[in-house]
């Protein structure tokens, strides 16, 4: 299992090293983009495996789980506090239900994507470079999911976002493309600078990076309740900017910048789900407070998404804010288990969102690169293939009945639902995701209707739209299909999706072995927090829809209301929606003029049309101030710090040349004055230099005797003390 | 065969070789042989280092062990007179910079092949420069280091002063007084040290200064007067402003030496001669240095991001990528220790790699203004890919081998310092974002008429970077390569710090409120 687990990873980087180093040669230069299609379809078969001997295992009652035996160590250090002990970084692979998922999910929309791109990005420049970042892409984003400790998790999370950089400055020498690149990286980086320290904080405290190690000891207790808190917090940081939601969400419009099947891929089905993924997979680090801190954001995000989604023109960016909404909505559940219909509702949302996203594209490319849904109109009649898929999709995500979006969303409504008539107080998250539903049913249908319904309002535009080539269409009836059947129990895929994802919510543990609890399963599948019951506030919200003790019944009835409550509502409020769509937009049977609504909604339409002036607001301040900081910073270097070092240096040339002055003038002219003065005596002095000898001897021996005296004196004063 | 001398000296003779040769490409095929003919006994080394290393520990007994395992050493008695002994030997802690030595300089000799005036004096004084930066790493003695460090000064000197930019003169003048400056410090010192213990030995002196009395403030005084002189050299904030003017006049290959080896040697400085003589100064120490690796770390990043010439800004995230050095160094945790060596070496490579690339593009374009180029990627693809490689190398992208030591910085200084490492992390997001803005500026975004035809890196360029991107990826992946290797080392490093700190306690308890 390790060895396909490694596979799996390793083949889609090989493509990219390929492709990057030899891309060039003239014997490889022709089949780059089946290089990277061979390796995501080997990646995609050996998941294939290793998805059915989930399904397999879990089908025998198995809490199927598969840990690398002996990890490789990639660094050991000393144990600061235990002598003796290694800390070691211990990486291996982590395969149980979820992690089948994902793999599935990442491998068929990535396979998807790559067939689709051999259409929609012919003849491109660059082209074979396209299919080796894709390649890169698939690389890091199966490692995220299939690694079994942290620091991995932060790499590949950041191996992400630079792909999802190259990829959506893909069009390299397009200005808006290469600053939304560096926009996405940046941002992503504010978020991971969160993650980063929730990472420390779980080093610091456990001295390991291996999820099981981490999730045993929080079982056991080591860590506290606050504290546990306040990593996991930080730790979402990482979520809330890889998955855009507010207030780090402004990076995802602007990725719509790159090729769409990269939007389709990265920006809608995986990546920017890998936040989910996280909460989920880190779920025994979260605790019920710091679930609900997730939940409130979630939500405020999808509905403010949504609200922005129902005004955009940019067929693109219409989907990204719709994206964004998803991604909110995923992370909007509160409560205990909430990964389950989170997880639920990111499978079906990349199918659906990646068949979306790559109709989009079809479009796009119909209509030679137009993005603007106010040139569009009447299409369905040119390209009805594209249309039937758009449509399939709009009904996923609307949450019509037998579509896929309807059982996820359903779940995670009904979810919401209960938690709010459990505690009154948070009813404002379902009400919240209610109206979002019916936004989301509304501006999809608003997409579908402006561009497919209605008199084409670019006649020329539309004289030389065309059906896209069959490489493209397949994708997307094979992604229609699956957007479909994802959400089914037991037809064609239902073993395949519904299956894995329900019982999350009961795992085979509890159900099956209640004798024997796996310490490892109970830790990752815990669907309550280690919390007992009455230890204050975070036992009350912690939902416990699956808790063993006495509520069952009442606790099922309650369940069961909240579901059927809610399914009925989230119907209703999407055909109202809809309906209400197609009095917009929808020509023939349109009743409101959309720009008279606009109107009358003047200022709130500004807001969501501008965006809440997210953008501008973030200019003004904080840009705007990096830019006064830095710039002063530059400044004060150059001119302070740098002005007191030349200073130094100037003061001390000033002051040589001063003391140059002063040798000249004082110092010199001192020595010359007494200079002159000794040879003034001199002169005197040289009459006693007569000539005659005698004189000389006299004087020599009277000095003689002077010196003779002096010594004695000297000897005497001296050398008697 | 090993033989640090023979490291030292050989392309100090070389230096004297090159000076008897007519033909200018002559000259330079010289050169590189020579530096060549250096690199492979050092490659030996590195490869043989680890078994040496264990033999050489399985010899000594534990008392000997004490003073640190050391291998290839050689020692001869120099000027007896004053116990001055020509002592050469390296351990964990020197190995990695005398390898970059080694490694780093026919890849600058390969970097300086376009140089073309007085092509004998430049690649004379290159070797000269290089014997005596491979002295500094190997020296086991004060006297000999000193020697060494100020040896290095003179060919600097001349390399900046005659080859450089517009601005060189001040430049060089500007480097050569400043390093004096801090020069006079270390000499201050050594002597205050001989007269103490009558020693120079950089093995003997720790010991030494457990024996010998010393007020507390005269520890102190010798370890600021230390620390001024390697914070110059680092560089550390406030003492950093030589470095800008001194890369952005050097030639590309002075600049890769001065960014790769010469910054080393503050911080090696301190690790050799500071830690292990004033432990318990050190250990007063740990919190401003801290707070110094911040600034550097910060400060540094955000003058890069004001910065419009490309050289300047490459300086001034030197200045940051430093800071995780003093920030790593400055906790006494395994992994931020070994994390600060490491950051070392890899700001290195990294480094080096972003001063050849620039220099790749002032050659063809003739200046460096960031703002005056733009879709460089289009007539350049090659050169924008391998940019692109040493920028994400520089912002710390997982795989590559910044990651690694900036990670390993992190995690061991939260385990002390808190709100200063929490603070610090803020310099990977301004290192992405300069790193990236600059991206978008010089290589993305419209393609700039005037340079739409620049020819590509050629082959020759190509190869000086090749062998530094292999280290940047192959010990991303593999860290464990460099980290084991100088385990052993910097273990002993941090026992004799630990006992530093208990000792500074010891102190405070005694000495109460006379200790600041």
């Amino acid at each position: 299992m390790t060895l396909r687990a490694f596979l799996i990873v390793v083949i889609p980087l090989l493509s990219f090293a390929t492709i990057i180093l030899f891309g060039r040669l003239s014997r490889l230069r022709g089949i780059c983009d089946r290089i990277a299609i061979a390796a995501i379809a080997i990646s995609f078969i050996l998941s294939y495996g290793i998805y059915r001997q989930a399904m397999s295992a879990y089908d025998m009652g198995e809490p199927f789980l598969h840990l690398t035996a002996a990890p490789f160590e990639w660094l050991t250090f000393d144990h600061p506090e235990a002598a003796g002990q290694q800390v070691s970084w211990k990486i291996g692979f982590w395969v149980d239900s979820m992690t089948a998922m994902m793999l599935m999910v990442v491998t068929i929309v990535s396979l998807l994507v790559h067939i689709f791109s051999l259409g929609y990005m012919k003849g491109e420049e660059n082209y074979n470079r396209f299919f080796a970042y894709l390649s890169l892409f698939s690389f890091s984003m199966l490692l995220l999911v299939l690694t079994d400790n942290l620091i991995i998790l932060y790499c590949c999370w950041e191996l992400v976002g630079i792909s999802s950089f190259l990829l959506i400055g893909f069009y390299v020498n397009r200005e808006s493309a290469a600053a939304a690149a560096k926009k996405a990286f940046v941002t992503n980086r504010v978020g991971d600078l969160g993650f980063a320290i929730g990472l420390f904080l779980i080093y610091s405290h456990f001295h390991t990076f291996s999820f099981r190690e981490v999730f045993e000891r929080i079982q056991a207790g080591e860590m506290s309740s606050l504290k546990l808190t306040i990593t996991s917090l930080f730790l979402f940081c990482g979520a809330v900017g890889k998955s855009a939601q507010f207030p780090l969400h402004i990076w995802l419009p602007d990725a719509m910048e790159g090729p769409t099947p990269v939007s389709a891929l990265i920006h809608a089905a995986t990546m920017v789900a890998a936040g989910v993924y996280m909460v989920a997979r880190l779920y025994p680090v979260f605790t019920p407070d710091s679930l609900l801190v997730v939940a409130y954001l979630g939500t405020f995000t999808a509905l403010m998404a949504a609200t922005i989604a129902v005004t955009q023109f940019d067929i693109k960016r219409v989907l990204a804010y719709s994206t964004l909404s998803q991604l909110g909505y995923m992370d909007g559940r509160p409560g205990g288990g909430a990964f389950t219909a989170s997880m639920f509702h990111l499978t079906t949302h990349a199918f659906f969102k990646a068949l979306l996203f790559l109709c989009s594209g079809s479009v796009i490319l119909a209509l030679h690169h137009e993005q603007d849904m106010r040139r569009m109109g009447g299409l369905w009649k040119k390209t009805p293939i594209t249309f039937l898929a758009m449509l399939t999709g709009c009904l996923a995500i609307s949450g019509i009945p037998f579509f896929s979006g309807f059982y996820s969303k359903d779940m995670i409504l009904a979810g919401a639902l209960e938690f709010g008539m459990r505690h009154p107080q948070h009813m404002l998250l379902f009400l919240a995701l209610l109206v979002t539903a019916g936004l989301t049913a509304f501006y999809m249908f608003r997409l579908l209707f402006m561009t497919f319904t209605g008199t084409p309002r670019d006649p020329h535009a539309y004289a030389h739209a065309h059906e896209s080539p069959r490489n493209v269409t397949i994708p997307l009836l094979l992604l229609a299909f699956l957007s479909i059947s994802a959400g089914w129990e037991h037809l064609g895929l239902g073993g395949f999706f519904k299956e894995r994802v329900i019982p999350w919510g009961k795992p085979p543990v509890s159900a099956h072995h209640a004798g024997t609890p796996n310490p490892l399963f109970d830790a990752a599948y815990a669907q309550e927090p280690p919390a007992t019951e009455g230890s204050g506030a975070s036992a009350t919200l912690s939902e416990g829809n699956t808790s063993p003790t006495g509520h069952g019944e009442e606790h099922d009835d309650l369940a069961h209301t909240a579901h059927v409550l809610a399914t009925t509502l989230s119907v209703i409020g999407s055909i109202i929606a809809i309906c209400l769509s197609a009095l917009f937009y929808w020509e023939r049977f349109r009743v409101v003029d959309p720009a008279r609504a606009a109107a009358m909604f003047g200022r709130f339409y500004d807001l969501s049309y501008n965006k809440y002036y997210v953008d501008e607001f973030y200019d003004r301040t904080l840009f705007r101030g990096l830019e006064v900081v830095r710039n002063f910073l530059a400044r004060f270097d150059l001119r302070i710090i740098d002005g007191i070092v030349n200073g130094t240096a100037s003061g001390t040339v000033k002051t040589s040349r001063g003391s140059g002055r002063f040798d000249l003038s004082v110092v010199d002219r001192l020595v010359n004055w007494l200079a002159e003065v000794i040879q003034g005596y001199g002169q005197r002095i040289r009459r006693i230099e007569s000539g005659v000898i005698q004189n000389y001897v006299l004087k020599a021996g009277g000095a003689f005797g002077v010196m003779v005296v002096l010594w004695f004196v000297m000897k005497s004063l001296w050398g008697g003390a | 065969m090993f033989s640090l001398t023979f490291l030292t000296f050989g392309p100090i003779i070389g230096a004297a070789l090159v000076c008897l040769l007519k033909d200018d490409e002559t000259i330079r095929r010289a050169a590189l042989i020579i530096s060549l003919v250096v690199l492979f006994p050092g490659i030996a080394m590195v490869l043989d280092y680890n078994d040496s290393f264990a033999r050489a520990q399985a010899s000594l007994t534990a008392e000997q062990a004490a003073s640190g395992v050391f291998v290839y050493e050689e020692k001869i008695p120099w000027i007896e007179a004053f116990n001055i002994n020509y002592h050469m030997g390296v351990d964990g802690l020197s190995m990695p910079f005398v390898f970059l030595a080694v490694f780093l300089c026919p890849l600058c000799v390969l970097a300086s092949w376009g140089i073309r005036e007085k092509v004998k004096g430049y690649m004379a004084l290159f070797l000269l420069l290089e014997g005596a930066m491979i002295g500094v790493f190997a020296a086991l003695d004060l006297f000999l280091f000193f020697v060494f460090w100020e040896l290095m000064l003179l060919p600097m000197y001349f390399l900046i002063g005659i080859w450089g930019g517009p601005r060189r003169v001040y430049a060089a003048i500007k480097f050569v007084l400043y390093t004096l400056f801090g020069s006079i410090f270390l000499f201050i010192a050594m002597l205050v040290l001989y007269a103490k213990t009558g020693s120079f030995s950089l093995l003997e002196l720790p010991q030494l200064m457990g024996g010998i009395q010393m007020t507390w403030a005269v520890k102190l005084a010798l370890f600021i007067g230390l620390y001024v002189a390697f914070a110059i050299k680092i560089p550390a904030f406030p003492f950093h402003t030589w470095l800008p003017d001194a890369h952005v006049e050097a030639p590309t290959a002075i600049s890769v030496i001065l960014a790769g080896i010469l910054l080393k040697m503050g911080a090696y400085g301190l690790f050799r001669i500071s830690y292990p003589i004033f432990p318990d100064a050190a250990a007063w120490f740990c919190t401003p240095m801290a707070v110094i690796g911040l600034i550097n770390i910060v400060y540094g990043a955000l003058c890069a991001m004001a910065q419009s010439d490309l050289k300047k800004l490459v300086a001034y995230s030197s200045i940051s990528h430093m800071g995780y050095v003093m920030l790593g160094m400055a906790v006494y945790r395994e992994e931020s220790l070994q994390g600060a060596v490491f950051q070392m070496f890899n700001h290195g490579t990294i480094t080096a790699m972003l001063f050849l690339l620039v220099g790749v593009i002032y050659d063809r374009a003739h200046h460096r203004e960031i703002d005056g180029f733009g879709g460089l990627v289009k007539p350049m693809p090659v050169y924008g890919g391998i940019t692109a490689l040493a920028f994400f190398a520089a912002l710390g992208l997982p795989g590559l081998s910044g990651f690694i030591s900036e990670t390993l910085v992190f995690l061991g200084a939260f385990q002390e310092q808190r709100l200063i490492t929490c603070l610090s992390t803020s310099g990977i997001l301004l290192g992405a974002a300069y790193m990236l803005w600059t991206y978008q500026r010089v290589f993305m975004g419209p393609v700039n008429e005037k340079y739409a035809a620049l020819p590509e890196i050629s082959l020759r360029e190509i190869c000086t970077l090749a062998p530094l991107a292999v280290f940047v990826i192959v010990l991303g992946i593999f860290p464990s390569l460099f980290l084991n290797a100088i385990d052993p080392t910097m273990e002993h490093v941090l026992a004799s710090l630990q006992k530093g700190r208990e000792a500074y306690q010891a102190t405070l308890q005694v000495a109460g409120a006379l200790v600041p």
